[in-house]
């Protein structure tokens, strides 16, 4: 009996197993159809699942867990594919959990300022039915148009806006979850805190690997009354890291705080023309936030800051529509990248702020040794620096540099203090850096902790953290890297 | 000193673990009251561990709004040192310093340590507008029950990497392991602070709260005692006078101290001697138990209750509203003072314990029964 009849065999187990869901279930089967889920927006690497299967009850997400624990059977869990390190990349020996069918708002708390919503709900539709109530959902992901609640629970999202309003993990009031015993678990709870250990924490940012999310309560804020919106172009990099620091030193916790380098600058300039000065080394993007007042003032006091700084130029929107276009550089930015090479790999690194101009001369220096360009475009406020790493993926070993190079950047992050992810998530594309991170105790600890949820661990298994085996392996290992992928999402 | 600290606390506690006895881990001691009664086991060799050698701020730049500390540092100690810089712990911890007469400087030679803080998880009236304390922690090192120092997240704002075990720290009464260090997100002190006063029913006071708290207010508290709602605002002064305008009220000049005086339980209401509970509740919670004297804290969402209560009507109470209930102070522990969890919530705690204690003696008993 080989391999093939094996997989035959476990196959139309698993087939049987799932018709017999009941209410029944969509499941995919075809090749045809397995196709689109292949890979989520990590598309450098690729599997074909062996079943895909689209809930649309918790109860029926309930079932498939147990027939999968059953059966020995992987299970991986997708939203909507937005993840960009791999982390739903499915498993030809799993069942693929698809959660877009379960995309209903059960729940529009406007006086408790909290939507009970369905995993497979987009991001930016909570923040647009609370609107006419005055209220959003803050974390703001780059793909927040796409993406769905439950990945951003799952990845412990963050956005242009965690500076003030904090990741997923800040805004959560509660989780249910099914966890790998296929028990339905309700982690946090609809008042501020929950008895016992705080597993809310655990599942979210736990990338599939703890449960299945069914359903979740996210907290709304009230809108801001007022925003202001202010751009300086810097003569360096240094210059702009200093009046970030300095901005906040003063007190003042901008909404907002982003960079871009020159390379940045350079390439939104040729495709967006915003006339910024020529020579300008940095760009530096600044919202503030409050009522009127209290915007306006701060608006004041940061401009103030940034011509001390040394800022050649500093713009102030002087309304929504200019603040659009003020953005339209940042969030713009990604694309207008794109016409220096098509192909980029994006980094996500955290270093604590102060190393902001030393790390990105590392950053330089390192890519001038690969011969490679990289572009700066990131979150300021937070230490948190996204690399583009360009390259041609026509030119052999071209990727293979960039992915080295990337893994030299995250490297020195975690040397200068920092962290290999701040947002993007480990995945299957930074076990590697786990091993560089974390010693064998704490990998250890982090197995015990999948193993309280999961002990079986048919949730997502091989993401996320890498089994110690594979951190000796990796010793001898390249890099496993990515693309970036769906180009029409803008990302910022 | 600090830096032998830990690998000598790595000795010792495979030292117990491999011997059983049980370890009671001790800050400043100012919170000896809260939780389950410590279980020393039957032979009564059980030690105390004391955190005051584990003590100084490690690292603390105010331009990075991080500060990482020692577990043994004495919360007033760290309060001083943000309080220099203008910046602030936002989740507003309790002290609950045993001498409450003391001065600050003569506190600052005791009172509450800030791994006691975390590992307590008490944050204090800015909680429901701010954050708790497991929403600013960003790292940790513990020791677990093995003796392996372990190191959690970090002293970056922004980090996915592994699961978030420092978060889990927090509120786990040291019965996964011993805090030695964390890192903290700080925020600056707000420049302009001012207390309004409402007279107002319990069942209005919140409905008020929750009416306030959905529009853009720079609310830091909220809580009603004896008739009066009282509202903090914090923030830029144009801010705060713009809200003062638009809400009306008297404004209490005596306001701050009705914060710390509320935070630090000196209030009268949390006088004496009868068993103090705390419903923790959906803010929008309607009042409940109203035959018993109460006050209200975090927007709705916290009621401490007074009184020889019967457990199983409060946390009957309480479950029907989705909320939980504590049993804070005083009272007959054995009913057990925290709210029981469902099952297949304590499989995992059980499991997570037996994972990261497997001899079971880091503070048995302080939470549950494990």
């Amino acid at each position: 009996m080989g391999a093939v009849a094996l997989e035959a065999g476990s196959r139309a187990r698993a087939l049987a197993a799932l018709r017999a869901v009941r209410p029944p279930l969509a499941i995919v089967a075809d090749d045809e159809g397995l196709k689109p889920f292949e890979t989520d927006a990590f598309i450098a690497h690729r599997e074909t699942p062996m079943l895909a299967v689209l809930p649309e009850t918790p109860g029926q997400v309930r079932e498939i867990v147990l027939a999968c624990r059953r059966l020995g059977v992987p299970v991986v869990s997708r939203g909507a594919g937005t993840g960009i390190s791999g982390g739903a990349i499915p498993r030809s020996d799993g069942v693929l959990l698809v959660l877009t069918r379960m995309s209903r708002i059960v729940e529009l708390d406007t006086r408790g300022r909290v939507a009970h919503v369905e995993p497979g709900v987009r991001n930016l539709r909570v923040s647009e039915v609370a609107a006419p109530a005055g209220l959003f959902y803050a974390p703001d992901p780059s793909s927040q148009s796409v993406c769905s609640i439950g990945g951003n629970v799952a990845e412990n999202s963050g956005g242009v806006h965690c500076l003030k309003y904090g990741l997923t993990t800040h805004n959560l009031l509660a989780v249910r979850a099914v966890d790998g015993d296929g028990d339905v678990i309700d982690t946090g709870s609809l008042a501020l805190d929950a008895p016992g250990y705080d597993l809310l924490a655990l599942v979210t940012g736990s990338e599939g690997n703890l449960g299945v999310i069914t359903r979740v309560a996210v907290r709304l804020l009230p809108l801001p009354q007022a925003t202001q919106t202010l751009l300086a172009a810097f003569s360096s990099v240094r210059a702009a890291a200093e009046a970030v620091g300095e901005i906040i030193g003063a007190g003042i916790v901008p909404a907002a705080l982003e960079m871009m380098d020159r390379v940045v600058i350079q390439a939104c300039e040729r495709s967006m023309a915003l006339g910024f000065p020529v020579g300008a080394e940095a760009l530096l993007l600044v919202e503030v936030d409050g009522c009127e007042e209290e915007a306006l003032a701060a608006a004041g006091a940061v401009r103030a800051i940034l011509e001390r700084c040394g800022a050649v130029e500093v713009r102030l929107a002087a309304d929504a529509l200019e603040r659009e276009r003020l953005w339209k550089s940042r969030k713009g930015a990604f694309t207008a990248l794109a016409h220096i090479l098509p192909d980029f790999y994006t980094i996500d690194g955290t270093i604590p702020r102060r190393c902001l101009p030393e790390i990105l001369e590392r950053v330089y220096a390192l890519a001038g040794e690969y011969g490679l360009t990289v572009g700066n475009v990131f979150h300021a406020g937070d230490g948190n620096i996204h690399p583009c790493i360009f390259y041609d993926a026509n030119e052999p070993g071209d990727l293979d540099r960039a992915e080295e190079l990337g893994g030299r950047i995250l490297e020195a992050c975690v040397e200068a203090g920092g962290t290999i992810t701040g947002e993007h998530g480990v995945g299957i594309e930074k076990l590697r850096q786990m091993c560089v991170q974390f010693s064998p105790a704490e990998l250890s600890a982090f197995h015990a902790v999948k193993a309280a949820f999961d002990p079986d661990g048919i949730l997502n298994p091989g993401k996320a953290v890498p089994t110690l085996r594979r951190c000796t392996e990796f010793g001898g290992l390249r890099v496993e890297g990515g693309r970036l992928p769906r180009p029409d999402i803008p990302r910022f | 000193m600090a830096d032998a600290f830990v690998p000598e606390l790595c000795d010792r506690v495979r030292a117990c673990a491999s011997a059983g006895t049980r370890l009671r881990i001790r800050g400043g001691g100012t919170k000896d009251f809260y939780g389950g009664d410590f279980y020393g086991g039957d032979a009564g060799e059980a030690q105390v561990l004391d955190m005051a050698g584990c003590s100084g701020i490690v690292a603390y730049e105010p331009r990075e709004l991080v500060l990482t500390v020692r577990a043994g540092t004495r919360l007033a100690e760290v309060e001083a040192a943000l309080a220099a810089e203008r910046q602030m712990l936002p989740f507003e911890p309790p002290h609950f310093s045993t001498d409450r007469g003391l001065p600050p400087d003569a506190l600052a030679a005791g009172g509450a340590t800030i791994g006691g803080i975390v590992a307590t998880g008490l944050s204090g009236p800015r909680r429901p507008y701010a954050g708790a304390v497991r929403d600013f922690v960003l790292g940790t090192r513990v020791v677990n029950g093995k003796g392996e120092a372990l190191a959690f997240g970090g002293r970056v704002i922004k980090n996915v990497a592994g699961y978030d075990v420092s978060r889990l720290m927090a509120g786990a009464l040291g019965t996964l392991g011993v805090l030695t260090e964390i890192s903290f997100k700080v925020l600056p002190v707000p420049a302009a602070e001012a207390t309004l006063a409402f007279a107002l029913s319990q069942a209005d006071a919140i409905d008020a709260a929750n009416r306030w708290a959905g529009q853009p207010l720079p609310l830091s508290a909220c809580a009603w005692s004896d008739g009066t709602l009282r509202v903090r605002l914090s923030g830029a002064p144009p801010a705060v006078d713009a809200a003062k305008a638009k809400l009306g009220g008297d404004e209490d000049a005596a306001g701050a101290r009705f914060w710390s005086d509320l935070r630090e339980q000196r209030l009268d209401f949390f006088a004496g001697e009868a068993p103090l509970w705390r419903l923790s509740v959906p803010q929008t919670a309607a009042p409940l138990m109203p035959d018993h004297p109460q006050v209200v804290d975090w927007g709705g969402g916290v009621r401490w209750v007074r009184g020889p209560l019967d457990p199983f009507t409060v946390r009957s109470t309480v479950e029907r509203v989705g909320g939980h209930a504590t049993l804070f102070r005083g009272g007959d522990k054995s009913v057990g003072v925290f709210h029981p969890l469902p099952p297949a919530l304590l499989k995992i705690h059980r499991r997570l314990k037996a994972a990261f204690d497997p001899a079971g003696i880091l503070n048995p008993g302080r939470m549950y029964d494990f």
